[in-house]
């Protein structure tokens, strides 16, 4: 929670403003029962009506210079509380955005986003009721206990045996609780992983019919849920009732004390007033501290969270280049290893290979063979385990990755646009191209003729995730965009796999003619799409188990023979 | 944040929970009960006090023994209170969580009887969110209601009688104020409303941009587009900024001002109850100091209720908009439960009719159209067809997840309509692309076709699929308890359990759907094996990946666009040239080359 204070910094001001002022309403509050005891021991004893009016007054000004105080503070607590978030929000967008790869993998998406939305959210009412009521209540409580040592000593004993009980009390039972909500919490989850399960499994649950096996399971859950939050609720409950016998007790012990003191004179029935008032004041005020102290924990919590955001490190290591020799190589790999955090096997075991400016190379391999994660490699997403990528001769390393991106565009596996029009889209590629370039763009990326058709064309407006778009209009407009950057290095990650196979050729046969002639690698699952590339590499498990040129590749390459087999060959191996 | 609500209450919602409330007649009616002795024991505590102080007049002036009287009295009450109130506060949990425990397990046996159409056309996001926030803020409106609804209106109602009888006049003081207290509060409210309803707005617009560039990342960064994402971000959050906190600060005026109102009232309180206190004295009926004490601490607490109601009133209309939620999942249209002359399918034979088969997932987009097809003992049916082509439609209709609109589909030549719907499924054995196992152990999810399979039973289905050796791998071998959908398995070895599990029950008839694009060779090869072991002398329905499978099945369906366009087997298709050709050359000949030539 330390680091997110620092946003508070700049509101210094309203931080000490708005506690002060909460500070200073508290004060008129509890000389209220002074007044009404100057009007009871004073104004009604010696029937003085004037004193009376007077005394009346001052009350009605208290209530207005309290209703100022509190205006004042609620203001400042709000300016604060929204700013610091605003501030948060501000500095973790920007922090997630540069998160590597690997740091969003090990976090996950979904985490994030509620970090962004609801864990802040809560952390600004947080800041709002901490500053407005965390101070207010002990001042109530502790002042009342001074006002009362102000009226009379002996009495206000009663105030030093009460207010202890009561903090003990409170706080036992907040302590005792938290744990306990947690743990509702947890059973709650318990109770929602079960429907999920029987939602996404709806199919599999019916075909083997556990429909009813599934509902005992549920309830199971259900019925623990609902046994600890009896649990919690009855220990909760006890909050209220026993805060109202010990206030209780405490003006029981006033009116003894109060009717001993009055008798022999030391307290008057005024007094007796005031010091019951002031221990109903502190009543009230414990109440609203309890659910404070409840809505701040939760706070802290959420504060927590986006904390660990905010720790999580950004950016790559840029290493000092050193000595190597010069190549001619768009790309090569040297004895390239790389194991995902969390992951106990390597994705890419000891790759080896470079490739020529200027060269197609077709990468082949079955899903989880690690096609993507070569490619990944190429752009710095993730660095490598052992060994070295260099990018034009270069050690990635040494590279700064935003520098070596801009050299490289990708088309990735998932065609993935953002709202706005198909310009701004474009744009991504290259915010400076022109359009005549934009609809070279969209020329090879055979997505020009549909464009057209749209009615505003290059202003066609694209919704979120471009849900307008049909999947392979979107896959064909990500591949423009990746055109649009016309960099030296081109990657299509299984990038035409909604494309029908007209339309698949076309657009490698653009592909080939691009004038500026960019080191393409092209992912596939199908031979046909890669076999006239300059150089195959072929991927199973992590391993480069062939590469080369098509035909040298049938004679050597048994898994690539297989692939081939399995898709050209009539009568492969039985089912 | 506040939801926007709708302005009235939904009567038939209302109903409907306090139909729901019967069954806890008896608590609810402690419950009030409780309520109204707590509510009473309050409110005589603050009088007995007065009457206490009315016995400390002065210097000599002190009854001793009526004090100890009145205190004793204080002594009892407050114990009654505080056990009416924690007994209340007890049965109110007890009834709003057993509504809430009622709620959510209908909800769940309701999921059970729906149409899988439901299933499918409602995220589960959506669905989960119903079962469970939905139902969580309703239980969060009620208990409210309850704790703070009936105490509230029986605190005002109680502190006025009291006031009254006391003194009407001085009493008249706090009625004529009250309404300044409730114009003042409503008055906020309302532009809080307007200024909230922006917030949520900018908020939402906010979450959007968010959910946007986070779990589009990849791209972004692949793209260098962080700045101008931040840009864009900024600019938001500059305008949410300022709208929260217009928001914040309206909304946070309500107490102090209603505060304010409540201290006006007690200086007016305090005036003409002091001036009575003067003129009455020595009179038949004074008014006391004591009384006057009783007064303000009533005054005190008299709209701390008002606050309360209306926060509560807020908080109902909330909850019942989620309950009506829930209550829309209940009174969705369930399956047409099974007759009770259906018949029970015992040692399905093989035979699959389809007869006239029409279907359509909307009315308006036609998919299958009259399809007849006859399976005999044994056969093999491959289906083929594009990626989305809609391939599990028709395993949709044969597992009888989804009914046919027209023709009829038959099983050893009865209806499957006239035949109960667990007996047609466990004639079929089902594996499909998307592999589902469920959070607990890898036994459980094996015996799921067979839950009284032996140990000996459920370790031989998994040599037969070759799945004994990675699960012999794992920390607790066949007891490891898998994370939710599998956990940390790959595709390949998920897969292997899935067929496990239709191996160990091995019904006569199979539906494989063929998911090899998401397997590596070696593992593709155990699978084909392991299926082909299943496959022998069973009738199976093949969605098909692989050359081999297609052409050596005795009928294949092709299908495009959702519909089976052509049918029959491999050499008639192809010397029909039509789909099947075309999808043939594509997918298994080098048609690069045959462009280029």
């Amino acid at each position: 929670m330390k680091r997110l204070l620092v946003y508070l910094k700049p509101y210094k001001k309203e931080c000490v403003i708005s506690p002060l002022f909460k500070l200073l309403e508290a004060i008129f509050d509890l000389l209220v029962p002074l007044v009404v005891k100057e009007i009871i021991d004073v104004g009604i004893a010696n029937r003085d009506k004037p004193y009376i009016f007077s005394m009346c007054a001052l009350l009605a000004g208290f209530a207005i210079i309290g209703l100022t105080c509190a205006l004042i503070a609620q203001y400042f607590a709000a300016r604060a509380a929204v700013g610091f978030s605003a501030g948060i929000r501000r500095d973790l967008f920007a922090h997630i955005q540069k998160l590597s790869y690997a740091e969003t993998d090990s976090v996950g998406v979904s985490t994030l986003i509620t970090r962004m939305t609801s864990d802040i959210n809560q952390l600004q009412s947080g800041v709002n009721m901490t500053l407005r009521l965390l101070l207010r209540s002990p001042i109530i409580v502790f002042g009342a206990m001074i006002m009362a040592f102000t009226v009379n000593v002996k009495s206000a004993l009663v105030f030093v045996i009460i207010i202890p009980l009561l903090a003990a009390v409170v706080f036992t039972i907040m302590i005792k609780s938290i744990p306990l909500f947690k743990r509702v919490q947890g059973n709650l989850d318990c109770v929602t992983s079960v429907t999920r399960e029987n939602l996404t499994g709806a199919r599999v649950i019916r075909a083997f019919r556990m429909e009813d096996a599934d509902t005992e399971r549920f309830s199971a859950a259900n019925e623990e849920h609902n046994r600890t939050q009896n649990y919690v609720g009855k220990i909760s409950a006890l909050m209220n009732p026993l805060t109202l016998i010990l206030v209780n007790l405490g003006i029981i012990l006033l009116l003894l004390s109060g009717g001993k003191l009055v008798k022999i004179g030391d307290l008057t029935q005024g007094e007796v007033v005031a010091l019951t008032n002031y221990m109903a004041q502190i009543l009230v005020e414990l109440v609203k501290f309890a659910n404070t102290i409840f809505l701040v924990n939760k706070a802290l919590a959420c504060g927590n969270r986006v904390e660990a955001v905010f720790e999580l490190p950004i950016g790559m290591e840029i290493r000092k280049p050193q000595d190597r020799q010069n190549t001619q190589d768009a790309v090569s790999f040297q004895n390239v290893s790389l194991t995902y955090r969390r992951n106990a096997e390597p994705s890419l075991s000891n790759l080896t290979f470079s490739v020529p400016v200027g060269a197609t190379v077709g990468i082949i391999g079955s899903t989880g063979s690690g096609k993507s994660s070569l490619v990944h490699l190429i752009s710095r997403f993730y660095d490598a385990t052992e060994g070295t990528v260099s990018v034009n001769g270069c050690d990635v390393r040494e590279q700064n990755p935003e520098v070596l991106r801009e050299k490289i565009a990708v088309v990735p596996q998932k065609p993935i646009l953002f709202r706005g029009t198909v310009r701004s889209n474009l744009l991504w590629g290259n915010d400076r191209a022109t359009d005549e370039e934009l609809w070279e763009a969209l020329a090879a990326a055979q997505a020009k003729e549909f464009v057209m058709r749209l009615e505003k064309g290059l202003d066609s407006p694209v919704s979120q995730n471009g849900k307008n778009f049909s999947g392979g209009q979107r896959q064909r407009l990500t591949i423009a965009r990746a055109l649009v950057r016309k960099a030296d290095i081109l990657i299509l990650d299984d990038s035409s796999s909604a494309l029908d196979y007209a339309t698949d050729a076309a657009l490698r046969e653009a592909l080939r003619a691009l004038p500026y002639r960019p080191t393409t690698f092209l992912i596939s699952q199908r031979t046909s799409s890669i076999q006239h590339a300059d150089l195959i590499l072929v991927l199973e498990d992590g391993c480069l188990v062939g590469q080369g040129k098509h035909e040298d590749l049938l004679q050597a390459c048994r898994v690539y023979r297989e692939i081939y087999d399995s898709q050209f060959k009539k009568g492969g191996e039985s089912v | 944040m506040k939801k926007k609500q709708k302005p009235q209450f939904d009567r038939k919602t209302v109903k409907r929970v306090l139909q729901g409330l019967k069954h806890y007649r008896i608590a609810l009616i402690f419950s009030l009960l409780f309520a109204a002795a707590t509510v009473a024991l309050t409110l005589y505590i603050p009088l007995l006090t007065g009457d206490a102080i009315d016995l400390m007049v002065g210097k000599g002036l002190v009854d001793w023994n009526g004090i100890v009287k009145i205190v004793v009295t204080i002594g009892i009450c407050t114990l009654l209170s505080a056990l009416a109130q924690w007994l209340m506060n007890v049965l109110n949990n007890r009834i709003t969580y057993g509504m809430v425990r009622k709620l959510r397990h209908d909800a769940f046996v309701k999921l059970q009887k729906l149409p899988l159409s439901y299933v499918d056309s409602h995220s589960v996001g959506e669905t989960v969110s119903r079962m469970i926030s939905d139902v969580d803020q309703f239980a969060d409106g009620l208990l409210m209601g309850f704790s703070q609804f009936f105490t509230g209106i029986l605190t005002i109602l109680g502190t006025l009688v009291i006031m009254l009888v006391i003194r009407p006049s001085v009493a008249l003081v706090v009625i004529l104020v009250t309404p300044l207290s409730l114009f003042v509060a409503s008055f906020i409210a309302k532009r809080t409303y307007s200024m909230f309803k922006l917030q949520a707005e900018t908020r939402a617009e906010q979450t959007a941009l968010i959910d946007e560039y986070i779990a589009n990342h990849k791209v972004v960064v692949a793209f260098g587009h962080e700045d101008e994402g931040e840009k864009e971000f900024n600019e938001v959050n500059d305008r949410l900024e300022k709208a929260s906190l217009r928001a914040t600060f309206f909304s946070s005026i309500t107490n102090p001002s209603t505060r304010f109102v409540n201290n006006l009232v007690y200086a007016g309180v305090a005036m003409t109850g002091a001036l009575l206190v003067i003129g009455t004295a020595g009179s038949a009926n004074p008014f006391t100091v004591g009384s006057l004490s009783v007064f303000l601490s009533y005054a005190n607490q008299y709209t701390k209720p008002f606050n309360e109601i209306s926060g509560v009133l807020t908080e109902l209309q909330n909850a019942l908009a989620c309950a009506r939620r829930v209550f829309d999942l209940l009174d969705e249209e369930e399956l047409l439960p099974d007759a009770p002359d259906a018949r029970v399918l015992e040692h399905a034979d093989g035979r699959v009719e389809l007869d006239r088969v029409s279907f359509s997932y909307t009315p308006d987009r036609e998919l299958i159209k009259d399809l007849d097809l006859s399976v005999s003992a044994g056969q093999r049916i491959a289906i083929v067809g594009p990626t989305g082509c809609g391939k599990t439609t028709l395993i949709n209709l044969l597992m009888r997840f989804y009914d046919v609109d027209d023709g009829s589909i038959s099983v050893s030549g009865t209806d499957i309509r006239n035949m109960t719907r667990p007996s047609l499924r466990a004639a079929w054995g089902m594996v499909l692309q998307d592999t589902w196992l469920r959070a607990a152990t890898v036994r459980e999810n094996i015996a799921m076709g067979k839950p009284d399979a032996t140990d000996e039973e459920i370790v031989a289905a998994a040599k037969a699929v070759h799945a004994h050796s990675f699960i012999k791998r794992l920390p607790n071998g066949y007891d490891t308890l898998l994370g939710e959908n599998g956990g940390s398995l790959s595709q390949g070895q998920k897969q292997l359990l899935c067929i496990a599990r239709v191996m160990l029950a091995l019904p006569p008839m199979l539906i494989l759907d063929e998911a090899t694009s998401s397997i590596d060779t070696r593992m593709e090869l155990k699978i084909q094996n392991a299926f082909a072991e299943m496959m022998r002398g069973r009738t199976s329905f093949i969605v098909a990946h692989r050359l081999s499978t297609i052409e050596s099945a005795n009928v294949i369906l092709v299908m495009r666009d959702g519909k089976i366009v052509e049918q029959g087997d491999h050499a008639t298709l192809l010397a029909k040239k039509g789909f099947y050709h075309h999808l043939y050359n594509s997918q298994f000949t080098d048609a690069v080359s045959s462009i280029e030539s």
